[in-house]
């Protein structure tokens, strides 16, 4: 059973800002298919009066207090960005 | 057809009804960001205010802030919407570099509030309110976008409006009633200029049975630009509506314009080459929030009185007219309070709403303060109004008495022994001085006399000078009438 199609995984891949080659999508849709496959699974079970779950973890109401912590520096804030103009990170031209 | 209130307050006709519904983002009050311990100053250098948090540095885990989820909670509940049991967090995928993570955290399909309203007075439909982070600011330069990420992660209320507003006015009433319940709640500042307080009008037009596709402004930065941008857009739709029988609701995808104050239009925004696909799902990196009836009903009494019952109780209790509601209310909650202190200490409250929306606001504006610091207490207001009646002071001399006051913190009858503040209450003086002034102002007399009876208050005036001031001013009033109906 097929779900997704090449057109799909190119616009996800795109979405993604993924640059694929014609032989790279060839090769990943069918892949990714059968994840998605493999995951749609999951509906064969029967869920009737079983509440949705919103997370794996049981644990709810985790909260940190509204106290300030230290920031970065500037310098350390910028440290890995590809391009910096003054204390910004820059990048090529976006529109709005 | 639909008749607006223009702003000079004439009933205006438009070939067409206006249907406006707002989004508006409120950042909450809190001293550090949504998900991390960044701090919310406004105007700190650029990506002064980040961590690996905020940046979206692999590994670094977000955790809510609990007086930001506390003031979102006390907002829906301001707002009357219903609650749930539970919510949760969504990441909202979008690729732009305001962004650092990729995503929004967000809430998509179980928001803390659902659906709701505000009076402005008239009930306008909430559709539901949600918390998010912000997102960095762009700044374009040449061929390089520079970004800031201050922004990124401050705590955002969104508050979806239904499309229930009629008119550019209408609209702007709703946006000011908004901030200042947000204030009055302590939920928001709601400075629109630091971005605190920011707007999004959806308009379309209904023309008989026909309706225009919806437009959505961005950038309304200003109250007054809210509603010239949407008085111009309805207008603009309404000419497009019938010089193109194609531009009709359904026929034409939903559009995003920008409005351009200076050229006073909105215009069309570059649209991205594909349509908004979120790929919203639950964001694992945060557990959801159970939300108990107990910390329903704390928020509810956080609240307090809603604007919509202040309204009512400030009418029916006091009896004062809609006009002075309206000012009182404009001053915001702690003049409502102030007003029914100072109310109850002197038993005047028509007077007390006199003297809190004309000298106490005029002062409270000269001077830059608030009436929280304000240096007389509503009680000792109460004190002077009280006293003012008592002894009859003039008018003048109660502004005299009021200004001491504010200077010093003299009780009402201290202020008038210090300020000298002497009262002729004397009927024979009085009588002398309401002849004089008569036999003086001749014209005024005959005035009176023939019907024209506001005449007396410049023969009042005339008495007031003669006694310098100092004529206790309701026995001024029976003398100034018994001798002007006299000679009748």
């Amino acid at each position: 059973m097929s779900t997704l199609n090449r057109e799909q995984v190119a616009r996800i891949a795109h979405l993604a800002r993924l640059e694929l080659t014609p032989a790279e999508l060839d090769g990943l849709t069918p892949q990714l298919d059968a994840i998605v496959d493999y995951v749609q699974r999951l509906s064969a079970v029967d869920t009737t009066d079983i509440e949705p779950l919103a997370h794996a973890l049981d644990v709810i109401d985790a909260f940190r207090e509204d106290e300030p912590v230290r920031s970065l520096a500037v310098e350390q804030a910028l440290a890995n960005s590809p391009g910096r103009r003054g204390p910004c990170f820059s990048v090529p031209a976006a529109l709005e | 057809m639909s008749v607006v209130t223009s702003r000079f307050g004439e009933a205006m006709t438009t070939p067409y009804e206006t249907i406006i519904g707002l989004e508006v983002h409120v950042q909450l009050q809190t001293r550090t960001k949504l998900f991390c311990g960044c701090p919310t100053t406004f105007g700190l250098p650029p990506n002064s205010a980040t961590c690996p948090v905020c940046l979206g540095l692999p590994g670094a885990l977000p955790v809510l802030n609990r007086h930001a989820f506390q003031l979102a909670l006390r907002a829906a509940a301001a707002l009357n919407c219903q609650i749930p049991q539970r919510t949760k967090w969504d990441r909202k995928n979008y690729f732009y570099p305001d962004l650092p993570k990729g995503y929004q955290i967000s809430q998509y399909d179980q928001p803390l509030g659902g659906e709701g309203y505000l009076d402005i007075p008239r009930r306008i439909g909430i559709i539901r309110a949600h918390l998010e982070e912000d997102a960095g600011k762009l700044t374009h330069e040449g061929n390089l976008t520079l970004v800031d990420l201050n922004r990124a992660g401050m705590p955002l209320l969104e508050i979806v409006g239904k499309p229930e507003l009629t008119s550019p006015e209408e609209a702007k009433i709703y946006l000011e009633e908004m901030a200042g319940l947000m204030r009055d709640i302590g939920v928001s500042d709601c400075r629109m200029e630091e971005g605190s307080l920011r707007c999004d009008a959806n308009v379309n037009i209904r023309v008989g049975d026909e309706v225009t596709p919806i437009v959505e402004i961005k950038n309304l930065n200003s109250f007054r630009f809210l509603e010239r941008a949407v008085r111009y857009e309805a207008s603009r739709q309404y000419e497009r509506f019938q010089r193109d029988s194609s531009f009709r609701f359904g026929k034409v995808p939903k559009q995003t314009w920008g409005w351009d104050e200076v050229a006073g239009v909105t215009r069309p925004q570059r649209e991205k080459e594909e349509a908004a696909d979120y790929r919203y799902f639950p964001d694992p990196d945060l557990v959801p929030i159970r939300i108990s009836p107990e910390q329903v009903a704390a928020a509810r009494a956080e609240v307090g009185e809603l604007p919509s019952q202040a309204r009512e109780r400030l009418a029916s209790q006091y009896g004062l007219s809609s006009y002075d509601v309206g000012v009182l209310m404009g001053m915001g909650r702690t003049a409502i309070a102030y007003f029914d202190r100072a109310s109850a200490a002197c038993g005047d409250s028509k007077t007390a709403c006199n003297w809190i929306t004309n000298q106490v606001a005029a002062v409270l504006k000269e001077t830059n303060t608030t009436l929280d610091a304000f240096a007389l207490s509503a009680e000792r207001l109460g004190g002077l109004i009280a006293a003012q009646k008592r002894i009859g002071l003039s008018r003048q001399q109660a502004l005299d008495v009021f200004a001491k006051m504010i200077a010093e913190p003299l009780d009402a009858d201290a202020a008038i022994s210090a300020l000298g503040v002497t009262v002729v209450s004397d009927d024979s003086a009085i009588v002398e001085a309401v002849r004089r002034a008569m036999a003086a102002n001749p014209k005024a007399v005959s005035d009176y006399r023939k019907g024209k009876k506001a005449a007396a208050n410049s023969l009042k005036g005339a008495v007031m000078k003669e006694l310098r001031g100092a004529g206790r001013a309701d026995v001024v009033d029976r003398v100034l009438q018994t001798e002007l109906e006299r000679h009748e």
